[in-house]
């Protein structure tokens, strides 16, 4: 099928900095696509391009198979909701949401037809007639996505739309949008850094730094396989503990004088050995009669609890390295006690420590 | 009951309640208001003066005492000042110079904000090849003393064909206010948010839409600025109104220096006052009217985004 936005070799400087590096990018019919990555890494600029609001230094961008790579904002088939919400202040709700229909010359009553659905789907029909500085954070953010709805476009395009907005009302306005998209059907990128917004929201996640995609994938293969250890570290809070070990033949790991065998691991490269990162997410992580049970466990001091109502966070070390872990939120510990922690390795991500892919 | 009644007069920080009581006369109150008392006699005992004086007739003023009011009250010097004391060579009061200034003013303002807020939201908002070059030549501009500049401008104009006609005149206003008004508007529509100006790309409106629908309504307290410099300046302008226009054409205050300072016959300080007062009369309304809108711009514009 082909593909709804495509990106192809993009690249932006501003100035000296390269800000896109030879960016490639394909995104579905209907699909929703979170683009997450750490502040400064270019998400916004790569909006920004495939918008049209910026003139990429090289490659083109093609969205329904029209190259658009010089096309103006309004010829390309895309909406765009920003975090500022960007409402003109001067003009009502409804002067907002008609505003790009008159530019287009849409005839009087199919702006009334188009105004009045949009108001129906977002639920803003009673503020029609008020100015943006009557408006709450989540009623403004409402009209900025209703202005995208109005244009009847292929393309939805969000920067950071809720991260203005107390966290009650992102969550809420996070499952509106999801049912949003279930509705209409467009394609929809979304830039967000919160990392719970880009899981709940996803089809797929590109994970961006410093200009170049690392991994576009499922949420689920994001979380579970990360491809590279930045991804892996970059994804889950409190992120993942890395421990240096040594991959030998059989296959076996040796962790902190323990060989781990690794029959059941899904492995990427096959064959495989020396230095590797072992990885191994903080909630994978087992206590108590469950870590006894675990084909690896280790004796540990905590050094740090933090107890955070459902869970409880504590902080260790295995021979020096950090090692993080969840526990039930009943469970009495403190500073000092000594627990047995135990793992599955299937659960655990191994890398190699020079590249740092998966292995 | 007895805890529903008033507290005490005399209440502790313990039992604040309410809006935080205010004393009317501290030391602070007095020594403020006692100075403002005294700096607002020191600006308006000149005015005193010219409103008693251009009051009285002749004798009257020759007696002295300056500050008193009118003894004999007339407004011979108000009618004779408008319409038939000699400006030089015609005698026909400083009435010609009224309107001469008005349609010197009103085109030359308008122009003037018309082109500079235009520029300035070119120069803040789309950033086209060269912007900087351009705006710092065109500041660069605002440094350079006008005296420098005025036999050039005079070469230009008469090549041109516009020596000595107004239009050349609104020319010379419009071209000297644009430099500090450009800056003024480029700073204004820099303060815009940008994602409100790409919200518009998106919405297909192109220059002239996202100017006049969008950044324009959103600058009106600038305009309301640059409106009370660009007219009151413009009003008061005498040395390019000397020097670029020609004596049926002359401004108030080029008719006003000729009257003031006339060398014939006695001088008619009542008339000379009277004739100051006239042509100090637009700017000072200005003030008073636009000053009111400005704040009331301020405050519709606070919310921007
Ligand atoms: N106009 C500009 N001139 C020069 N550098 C810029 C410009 N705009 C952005 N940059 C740089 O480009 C890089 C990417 O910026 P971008 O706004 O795309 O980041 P982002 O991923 O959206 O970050 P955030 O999550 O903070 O919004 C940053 O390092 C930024 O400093
Ligand atoms: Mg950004």
């Amino acid at each position: 099928m082909q593909p709804s936005v495509s990106i192809r070799n993009l690249k932006l400087d501003f100035g000296a900095i390269q800000v896109l590096k030879d960016l490639n990018l394909d995104i579905g019919k209907g699909e929703f696509l979170v683009l997450l990555g750490s502040s400064g890494c270019g998400k916004s600029t790569l909006l920004n391009c495939i918008a049209g609001l910026l003139e990429p230094t090289d490659g083109s961008i093609f969205i329904n198979g029209d190259n658009v790579t010089w096309a103006e904002p309004s010829e390309r088939g895309i909406g765009m909701v920003f975090q500022s919400y960007a409402l003109y202040p001067q003009m009502t709700v409804k002067g907002n949401l008609s505003f790009g229909l008159k530019n287009a010359r849409v005839p009087k009553d199919e702006i009334e037809r188009r105004v009045a659905r949009a108001a129906d789907i977002l639920q803003i029909g009673p503020l029609l007639g008020r100015k943006p500085a009557a408006l709450s954070g989540g009623q403004r953010q409402r009209v900025a996505i209703g202005r995208a709805l109005v244009r009847d476009v292929e393309v939805f395009l969000f920067d950071e739309p809720l991260s203005n907005l107390d966290a009650k009302l992102r969550a809420e306005l996070r499952v509106e949008l999801k049912r949003l998209h279930n509705n209409l059907g467009n394609t929809m990128i979304y830039v967000t850094h919160d990392q719970v917004e880009a899981m709940t929201l996803a089809d797929r996640i590109a994970i961006m730094k410093g200009g170049l995609v690392m991994q576009l994938g499922s949420p689920a293969e994001i979380y579970g396989r990360p491809a590279k250890k930045y991804v892996a570290d970059f994804i889950g809070s409190p992120s993942m503990n890395f421990l240096p070990g040594k991959l030998r033949a059989g296959p076996v790991v040796d962790v902190a004088g323990q060989s781990i065998p690794l029959d059941a691991y899904d492995f990427t490269r096959k064959g495989l050995e020396g230095d590797v990162w072992f990885g191994i997410r903080p909630e994978h992580v087992a206590t108590g009669e469950a870590a006894a049970a675990c084909p690896v466990s280790y004796e540990l001091k905590a050094e740090l609890v933090k107890p955070m109502g459902a869970e409880t966070l504590v902080w260790s070390s295995i021979e020096g390295t950090p090692f993080r872990f969840r526990m039930d939120g009943h469970a009495q510990v403190a500073a000092g006690d000594i627990l047995r922690v135990g793992f599955d390795p299937v659960r655990a991500s191994l890398f190699d420590t020079v590249e740092e892919l998966r292995v | 009951m007895a805890d529903q009644t008033a507290p005490a007069p005399s209440r502790g920080i313990a039992e604040a309640v309410g809006p935080r009581p205010r004393r009317a006369l501290s030391v602070r109150n007095i020594v403020i208001y006692g100075i403002l008392a005294l700096l607002s006699v020191y600006y308006l005992l000149p005015i005193w003066v010219m409103i008693m004086t251009s009051l009285k007739g002749m004798p009257e003023i020759q007696m002295g005492n300056i500050f008193a009011p009118p003894v004999e009250l007339t407004f011979e010097p108000w009618i004779r000042a408008w319409s038939s004391v000699c400006t030089g060579l015609t005698c026909e009061g400083i009435s010609t110079g009224f309107l001469n200034s008005v349609i010197i003013t009103v085109p030359s303002v308008v122009l003037s904000i018309a082109v500079a807020s235009v520029n300035g939201y070119a120069l803040s908002l789309w950033r086209f090849r060269g912007a900087n070059v351009f705006f710092t030549i065109l500041i660069i501009g605002a440094f350079i003393p006008y005296q420098v500049m005025i036999y050039p401008i005079v070469i230009i104009l008469r090549e041109i064909g516009l020596y000595g006609d107004l239009a050349g005149l609104v020319l010379v206003h419009t071209v000297f206010g644009m430099p500090i008004l450009t800056l003024l508007f480029r700073n204004d529509f820099y303060s815009v948010p940008e994602e409100l100006f790409m919200a518009a790309r998106i919405d297909g409106a192109g220059f002239w839409t996202i100017f006049l629908k969008i950044m324009a309504p959103m600058a009106l307290p600038m305009f309301v600025v640059a409106v009370i410099l660009q007219s009151t300046a413009i009003w008061n302008d005498f040395l390019f109104g000397v020097i670029f226009s020609t004596p049926q054409n002359y401004p108030m205050t080029v008719q006003l220096n000729n009257i003031v300072n006339s060398v014939q016959g006695v001088r008619e300080y009542n008339v000379n006052m009277a004739a100051t007062l006239l042509s100090g009369l637009v700017p000072l309304t200005i003030y008073l009217v636009s000053g009111k809108l400005f704040v009331r711009g301020i405050a519709a514009g606070a919310v921007k985004g």
